[in-house]
């Protein structure tokens, strides 16, 4: 009971509870909300919160996943045929990442990400 | 199907190359690519992270960098956050749910142009003064 209670588990228990929150709204890892409170209120070094911020992932995306299949949404094919391929790609993409400035890249993606977005609402 | 494969590898170099999470990516390739419903994407999306969350922490764990108690404690309690994520998900219009993914999509964009910004001037700075030639 105290150890549950102890201030640190508390602001893991709200950590998990704003990235699951997020993560089952939009599709999304969580990471964007996981990562800055890690930072913030627990005072990860900026590689730790990323990649304790991944492992939490595995765990959210899984149990995220579960409850929108109980709803009918998840496209199992689609989903494997996707993420599967993905995890190489981000092994060519880390490698890349190396070996050319990543500035004109970030650049050119956000315009993407302006033009998704515009489709979206627009769809 | 071989548009799906496509998707997930170049969602994935994309992430790799910029340091940003596959489901940013993967939702909108799979609502405006292959035409699934938002909260289809979203779900659909959901799987597909699981993979790319495996093998990512693992080789973070290698680095020493994955605090794996903390990164457990965090997961199994999301649980509460999750379910009302989802249920939240399920429940707001399409519509709702597109424009919120959007205004994701726009702070995303603007992340992405202060750290751009930010490391070319880097990189301009750390070049040694042009010779003339």
């Amino acid at each position: 009971m105290g150890a549950a209670l102890d201030p640190r588990t508390l602001k893991l228990a709200a950590i998990g509870t704003a990235g699951g929150l997020f993560s089952g709204l939009f599709g999304v890892g969580g990471g964007s909300v996981i990562v800055p409170l890690l930072l913030l209120w627990l005072a990860y070094p900026e590689r730790a919160a990323a990649a304790t911020s991944l492992g939490a992932i595995v765990v959210i995306a899984a149990f995220a996943t579960v409850t929108q299949g109980l709803y009918g949404n998840v496209d199992v094919a689609a989903g494997m045929l996707v993420g599967i391929p993905a995890v190489g790609g981000v092994v060519i993409g880390t490698w890349l990442q190396q070996r050319i400035p990543a500035d004109a890249i970030s650049l050119a993606f956000a315009g993407l990400l302006v033009v998704a977005a515009i489709r979206l609402v627009l769809a | 199907m071989i548009l799906a494969a496509l998707i997930g590898v170049l969602a994935g170099i994309a992430s790799g190359l910029l340091g940003i999470g596959g489901g940013i990516l993967f939702v909108p390739a799979l609502t405006i690519l292959l035409g699934l419903h938002q909260v289809e994407a979203e779900a659909t999306s959901l799987l597909a992270i699981v993979p790319v969350a495996i093998v990512g922490s693992w080789r973070q764990r290698a680095y020493g960098n994955l605090r794996i108690g903390d990164a457990g404690v965090i997961g199994a309690l999301s649980v509460v956050g999750v379910l009302a994520g989802v249920a939240l998900a399920n429940a707001l219009p399409e519509r709702v749910l597109r424009i919120g993914f959007a205004l994701l999509l726009l702070n995303m964009a603007r992340q992405l142009v202060q750290r751009g910004v930010a490391s070319r001037r880097a990189r301009l700075a750390q070049l040694p003064p042009r010779a003339a030639d």
